[in-house]
């Protein structure tokens, strides 16, 4: 096959000018996370603008979830930068999120990253009341007085269209719709400026799918949140993101405006996952 | 004031399963000013919706350029970064296709009036009943619509917005008399305004009267041409 020249290798270089005035929310360069000898990370960059929603998408064990882990702070990389835009006075800007020491690194996760698990045993006390799970990150934060924490937490479960006359039921009694609600109050409940979705509608119905989409997408644009989600849905990362990376065996091998990606493909793997939708 | 210009864009898909490449257009150049009508002519596969779908960067152009006058500066549109591309058309190009890609459990007037603000409704229900779709119709889910009625929530919301440039694809297609008249006269409108507009029509009358040029593409599929190829049309630069 005679070569033609793939846009994909001089679009969205960082050291190009653009014409979006204001700085990317979150900025990661060359990161890389190995686990034992398998590579699950290789050389990933990204940046995402508030009010943006991004998508990863990609087969099991490409790297996406991997990903979310490291930038959600949960685990460390073997190499790579990672900052976020946080308001000055918090002092870390342009400073390296993973060369932080534990606790601060854990203080910016619970302050400014919110994250919604695929599991929601994963983000949630199941025993607990919903409420309950949701006031916990408040009271991270410091809040003590019992009716400022049920007003905070009744504040965030509303705006993930949680229905609150069930707001003191465990998450063990709810159904996997309203237990992604409880994990999304939770996430938000801070008013972080970035939030994290892995795979979070997997598993719910259909119907229950488009509301939780469309709880997500109206957050989205009300509090300028920027969100990365991971996802191997790619009708849900067609309704919701605005743009998209392809991962591959850890690395980032394709990435573009959603519908650029979905309708012309480049790369031969991408062309593949489209073409392998229903 | 030259709000686009197009300098030797080139469109090919690659199928990499088949081992094959497709071309489209090649070496395409012409030039468009604030409100000015370009009608993008050709018979089936000729490329004419590749063409507005490269300028939306819906496809990624092989090679060339599309230099865009925007508010915030100039750009080329063939290889700006995705995030400038995003503003671009939250803010200054709409791209209106034949096809409504409706979001489940929104209403039509929601779907119009979505981000618009406090004068949203008002602007989306003018629109609609502008273009004929019953009230009765305004709070349900356009999933259901039929063919026409979905075209007219779709224009709607691509005319809802204010735009420099506009991308039309066979806007008018399944669209009734009375919605095709709307529709003209709102683009006249949008034209003394300024809006510069692209379009594929599949019956020209009703829009010729809108039209300062034209381009005619052939043939790119039946081999690659050349520049020695090039001929002007109605002021435009046509290479086909």
């Amino acid at each position: 096959m005679t070569a033609i020249s793939s846009p994909l290798s001089y679009l969205n270089r960082v050291d190009e000018p653009r014409l979006i005035g204001a700085a990317p929310l979150l900025r990661v360069q060359g990161l890389c996370k190995r686990y034992g000898r398998i590579q699950a990370v290789q050389d990933v960059s990204l940046d995402v603008y508030s009010g943006e929603i991004v998508g990863i998408v990609g087969e099991s064990g490409s790297g996406k979830s991997s990903v979310l882990r490291l930038l959600n702070l949960e685990e460390l990389p073997d190499e790579g930068r990672y900052t976020l835009a946080l308001p000055t006075a918090i002092g870390l800007d342009g400073v390296n999120l993973f060369s932080l020491d534990r606790f601060t690194r854990r203080e910016v996760q619970t302050q400014h990253i919110g994250i919604v698990y695929q599991n929601p045993h994963l983000g949630l006390r199941m025993g607990h009341t919903s409420s309950g799970n949701v006031a916990e990150r408040l009271l991270i934060s410091g809040e003590r007085s019992f009716h400022a924490l049920r007003a905070a937490a009744r504040e965030a479960l509303a705006a993930s269209d949680f229905p609150l006359d069930r707001m003191d039921d465990p998450p063990r009694k709810l159904s996997g719709g309203m237990q992604q609600r409880v994990q999304l109050a939770k996430a938000i409940a801070l008013r972080p400026r970035l939030l994290l979705l892995d795979e979070p509608t997997t598993g719910l119905d259909v119907s229950v799918q488009a509301l939780v989409l469309d709880t997500l997408k109206r957050l989205q644009r009300e509090r300028r949140l920027a969100i990365i989600i991971v996802s191997h849905d790619l009708g849900v990362i067609r309704a919701l993101a605005d743009r998209v990376l392809v991962m591959r065996q850890g690395r980032v091998i394709e990435q573009g405006l959603t519908d650029q990606v979905l309708d012309d493909p480049q790369d031969a793997y991408t062309q593949q996952l489209v073409h392998a939708k229903l | 004031m030259v709000l686009l210009d197009v300098v030797g864009l080139t469109k090919t898909f690659t199928i990499h399963h088949l081992d094959r490449h497709i071309p489209v257009f090649h070496d395409l150049c012409f030039r468009l000013h604030e409100g000015q009508f370009l009608l993008v002519t050709g018979q089936n596969g000729a490329g004419k919706s590749s063409l507005l779908r490269c300028l939306y960067r819906t496809y990624l152009p092989n090679d060339g350029h599309a230099y865009y006058e925007s508010r915030y500066g100039r750009v080329d549109l063939a290889r700006a970064a995705d995030v400038d591309i995003a503003l671009l058309r939250r803010e200054e190009i709409g791209f209106v296709t034949q096809f409504l890609r409706p979001r489940p459990r929104v209403s039509a007037l929601e779907l119009v009036a979505e981000g618009l603000g406090e004068l949203g409704e008002a602007r989306a229900r003018d629109l609609l009943d502008g273009f004929g779709l019953k009230p009765e119709l305004y709070s349900a889910y356009p999933t259901t619509f039929s063919g026409g009625e979905q075209q007219k929530v779709n224009l709607a919301h691509a005319l809802a917005r204010p735009r420099r440039l506009l991308l039309l694809d066979e806007p008018t297609a399944s669209l009734d008399a009375q919605a095709r008249r709307s529709l003209c006269q709102r683009l006249a409108d949008l034209k003394a305004q300024g809006v510069a507009m692209i379009g594929v029509f599949h019956t020209a009358d009703e829009i010729r009267a809108l039209v300062d040029g034209e381009i005619e593409l052939r043939g790119a599929r039946l081999g690659l041409p050349t520049h020695d190829d090039e001929t002007t049309h109605g002021g435009f630069y046509v290479a086909d």
